[in-house]
């Protein structure tokens, strides 16, 4: 019976101790390498990580992202870990700030001139179309043309 | 008044694009221009530093060595033949300080923690600069580490070694500078 208690005991004992690990583990944003590797570049080799798989650069970088992936970092805190390490060269997208935002906003602005300027020419042509239209008045025909259609017809029947 | 208004706007755009070409071939030219001349025995102004030390956030400029011979020397600690480099390096650097010269490090593209492990277990006492991006290291050309450029006590580039430094080389090209006077 005592036995019994002792290994109840060890093992509420050994709950209570993995409780905390679990509860980081659970808390721990779930980030890995390879869901970075698509996003961080080996600056020397011109790639991304997952293109760079011997570099030296490139192993360093892994290995600095695993240091960070384990210490429960997240995607955005190792991104910023890295840019504070190797500079901004070291992420496959630039930035949403400073001057690097103008990869973001310049197309929005491009497409929005675009589409302003082909709705400028679709209402050039309407403008021009109508003026046409005002400009040359259909004529009525004129009863001569009127019977001459007439008998047209007649000897096609 | 609408065709002029046309031509205009597309002699900006061709004008724009040409800038742009021109600043990219610009660009990709100093470094090789750097070489070309000292290839050709010119002395030339060494394209602008300005970086943090290693070890503090302070900023040093070539301007601070001015009047000594300066082995700038790109490195990374996670490059192999960097590691295989710095014993020269450390042998050479109390020859060039009793000279007037002195070798300084500039890490590239490293873990700042990583490089200062680097100096300590190498023993290497030179001074040393941080270049975070790499934007240095481009401006005089690297593309591989390591790599040399060997500043005359003028603070011109007298020589460029674009890889792992030799004992020839030091010979050859950074001792008869310290003979040189300021």
């Amino acid at each position: 019976m005592s036995r019994l208690v002792s290994l109840i005991a060890l093992l509420l004992a050994l709950m209570l101790a993995g409780a905390p690990a679990t509860a980081l583990a659970a808390s721990c944003p779930k980030t890995t390498v390879a869901d970075l590797e698509d996003e961080v570049m080996c600056p020397v080799c011109q790639t991304t990580l997952a293109l760079a798989r011997e570099a030296p650069l490139a192993k360093r970088e892994r290995a600095f992202i695993s240091q960070l992936v384990r210490g429960c970092k997240s995607k955005q805190e190792i991104k910023q870990a890295l840019l504070d390490q190797f500079g901004p060269t070291v992420l496959a997208l630039p930035q949403d700030k400073g001057f690097d935002a103008s990869v973001y906003v310049l197309p929005i602005v491009g497409g929005a001139v675009a589409a302003g300027a082909v709705a400028f020419m679709l209402l050039g042509w309407r403008r021009r179309g109508r003026r046409a239209g005002t400009a040359v008045p259909r004529r009525r025909s004129t009863r001569s043309e009127d019977l001459l259609l007439e008998a047209e017809l007649d000897r096609l029947r | 008044m609408r065709r002029a208004w046309t031509t205009t706007v597309g002699l900006i755009v061709i004008a724009l694009f040409v800038a742009l070409l021109g600043y990219g071939v610009l660009r990709s030219n100093r470094a090789t221009s750097l070489d070309a001349a000292v290839a050709s025995g010119k002395r030339v102004a060494p394209p602008s530093v300005n970086l943090p030390w290693l070890d503090r956030s302070e900023h040093a400029t070539l301007a601070d060595w001015r009047g000594k011979v300066v082995v700038l020397n790109f490195w990374a600690s996670w490059c192999p033949p960097c590691r295989e480099e710095a014993p020269l390096l450390a042998r050479w650097q109390p020859q060039l300080t009793s000279a007037g010269g002195t070798i300084l490090g500039v890490d590239t593209l490293d873990v700042a923690s990583d490089a200062r492990t680097f100096m300590a277990k190498n023993k290497l006492d030179y001074p040393s600069l941080r270049d975070r991006g790499g934007d240095t290291a481009r401006a005089f050309g690297v593309a591989a580490y390591p790599e040399s450029i060997v500043i005359d006590r003028k603070g011109r580039v007298a020589a460029v070694m674009r890889g792992p430094l030799d004992d020839t080389f030091m010979r050859d090209h950074v001792r008869p500078l310290l003979r040189e006077p300021a």
